[in-house]
């Protein structure tokens, strides 16, 4: 195990990375989920954070963006305290359940990626509505902008809640399993969204089952209540990382190559 | 058509019945658009309970009962959020507790006093044909501070009906919004004790936004729809109460929930997001 690519000893948070952390402690109530993450992520750069349910990816998450206290160690977002620079981040937590039952049409779930912009009654400008268009036509849903969410299916709310991401024109991306439920059309489009946004400068954290998606990835961090492995890729994705990430694997050299990866388990408890 | 306008021009205690139940119906619907949708009916109904040992120990001091209700209020609140900070109960069982807890307080100071029967009637049923020209613009200022602050808080309040988490991360703080929510749904409570009563205040907040949800597609109109049905309740049980002499704030209750269930039977048998769903 000892050939797997491991967390820089230190790194240098002081030029204002989108994200950098030093021997941070991730977990909730003072118990630690995940300890002695160490890492920096450059602008134009996305990390896959891959793991079981329950490894401490959605932990992690919500500590980069403020819902959680760290626990030890250092962590700055933007060159700030985690939750200080709102407008330069955008978050797709894991959950939208309470959405089912609100009167809102697809537009409006994606116009609040503006909120934070205009504040409490600043007035929506040309600007931010091009931005909301833009968004939705990049996750293909500018045809679903006068549903209500509620008549919406899974894989098109999921679309609608990245649309509302991409609208907030963020710096930093960090997404809770972006590709949970979307089907295949909707994939292409994020990946997509996801390759113009980098392209832009902006940096990325995604949680995720998928190991196709994660080999895109600039930077894949393999989790099991601690840091297994953080590298390229090429480094990480490999059948003994893998192994070590999720106990048992199925993996299969399907068409054109492709990994499958088969998670012990499909509820969500992390 | 006499007999639809005349009681309200020939009494002026039914035209201010009627101008303080549209106020209510008014501010109940802003908030309790936000009530249903965030999922607070329960601590909606255990604030219109809670403050009953307020109001009865207010009356009993001989200070306004408006005061008396503003501190069971403030009581309730504060000890729900004692309880689920200090402990690991869940909010249902805080809310519960202080609400069981607190109606008993009521009703112990209730039972001291031989002469409080016809008090407890009104504390709890309303007083809505007997409203003064004070208490009307007691009504009205609350009603215009509810509607203030929503206008002021919509974006926060709609971002912590859609998902809490994100309300945080976009940078509006939840503790604070969501308190502001709560003194807004005490606020509806403690000024309307006096029209509907503090058992039917909590009727004219679900009721009317809850038919309003089945209704609407946005929150503006959700909001529009519970008004419009809030009021159409005060005046149809009005003017069921004059006519066929029953209690008036029960009637109107009464009203308001009938068109809750007759809204339910319309949209069960016509369902439209389905089709919608097929359309597609």
């Amino acid at each position: 195990m000892s050939r797997l690519p491991q967390p820089p000893a230190s790194v240098d948070c002081n030029g204002a990375v989108p994200l950098c952390a030093e021997h941070l402690s991730v977990g909730y109530d003072g118990k630690a989920v995940v300890q002695d993450i160490t890492l920096d992520l450059q602008s134009g750069r996305a990390l896959a954070l891959v793991g079981m349910n329950g490894s401490g990816k959605s932990t992690l998450l919500k500590t980069v963006v403020g819902l959680l206290a760290p626990l030890g160690g250092r962590v700055e977002v933007m060159g700030a305290a985690p939750g200080k620079a709102p407008q330069r981040i955008a978050y797709l937590s894991q959950f939208h359940s309470s959405a089912f039952v609100l009167p809102l049409r697809a537009v409006d779930v994606v116009q609040m990626g503006r909120y934070t912009a205009r504040g409490l009654l600043g007035r929506m400008t040309s600007e931010d509505a091009d931005l909301v268009a833009d968004a939705m036509k990049r996750m293909g849903i500018a045809k679903l902008a006068q549903q209500p969410v509620r008549a919406l299916s899974g894989g098109q709310q999921q679309r609608v809640y990245l649309a509302q991401a991409l609208a907030r024109r963020a710096d930093l991306l960090v997404l809770d399993e972006p590709t949970a439920s979307l089907d295949a059309a909707g994939r292409e489009f994020y990946l997509q969204a996801l390759a113009d946004e980098l392209a832009r400068g902006v940096a990325a954290v995604a949680a995720t089952h998928d190991i196709n998606e994660a080999s895109r990835c600039d930077l894949v961090m393999l989790l099991a209540h601690r840091v297994i492995a953080l590298g390229t890729p090429r480094e990480t994705i490999t059948p003994e990382a893998l192994l070590e990430t999720f106990g048992i694997v199925l993996m299969s050299q399907g068409e054109q190559g492709r990994l499958a990866i088969v998670p012990r388990e499909h509820g969500h408890d992390d | 058509m006499e007999w639809f306008i005349n009681p309200f021009i020939q009494n002026g205690f039914m035209l201010r019945a009627l101008a303080a139940g549209v106020l209510v119906s008014i501010s109940a619907a802003i908030v309790g658009t936000f009530m249903v949708l965030r999922g607070l009916a329960f601590i909606g109904d255990a604030l219109s309970h809670g403050v009953l040992p307020g109001i009865a120990a207010a009356l009993l001091l001989n200070i306004p009962g408006i005061l008396g209700a503003a501190v069971g209020a403030a009581v309730m609140i504060g000890g729900i959020s004692l309880i689920t900070q200090r402990s690991r109960l869940s909010a249902d069982t805080a809310i519960g507790l202080l609400f069981v807890g607190m109606l008993a307080l009521g009703v112990v100071i209730v039972s001291r006093s031989t002469a409080f029967t016809g008090d407890l009637v009104a504390i709890l049923f309303g007083e809505v044909l007997g409203i003064g020209q004070s208490a009307l613009l007691i009504q009205l200022a609350a009603t215009a501070v509810v509607a203030a602050t929503a206008v002021l808080c919509y974006r926060p309040f709609l971002l912590l009906c859609y998902n809490p988490e994100q309300a945080q991360v976009a940078g509006f703080s939840v503790r604070l919004y969501h308190n502001i929510m709560l003194a807004l749904i005490a606020l509806t409570v403690i000024v309307s004790f006096q029209t509907v009563g503090t058992l039917l205040v909590f009727g004219m907040l679900l009721a009317p936004a809850a038919a309003g949800a089945l209704l609407a597609r946005r929150i503006g109109t959700m909001m529009l729809w519970a008004a419009g049905l809030g009021a159409a309740a005060v005046y149809a049980g009005l003017l069921f109460s004059y006519h066929f002499n029953t209690a008036a704030g029960s009637t109107i209750v009464l009203v308001a929930t009938l068109i809750f269930f007759a809204v339910f039977f319309a949209r069960s048998a016509r369902p439209a997001h389905t089709a919608e769903a097929a359309q597609r």
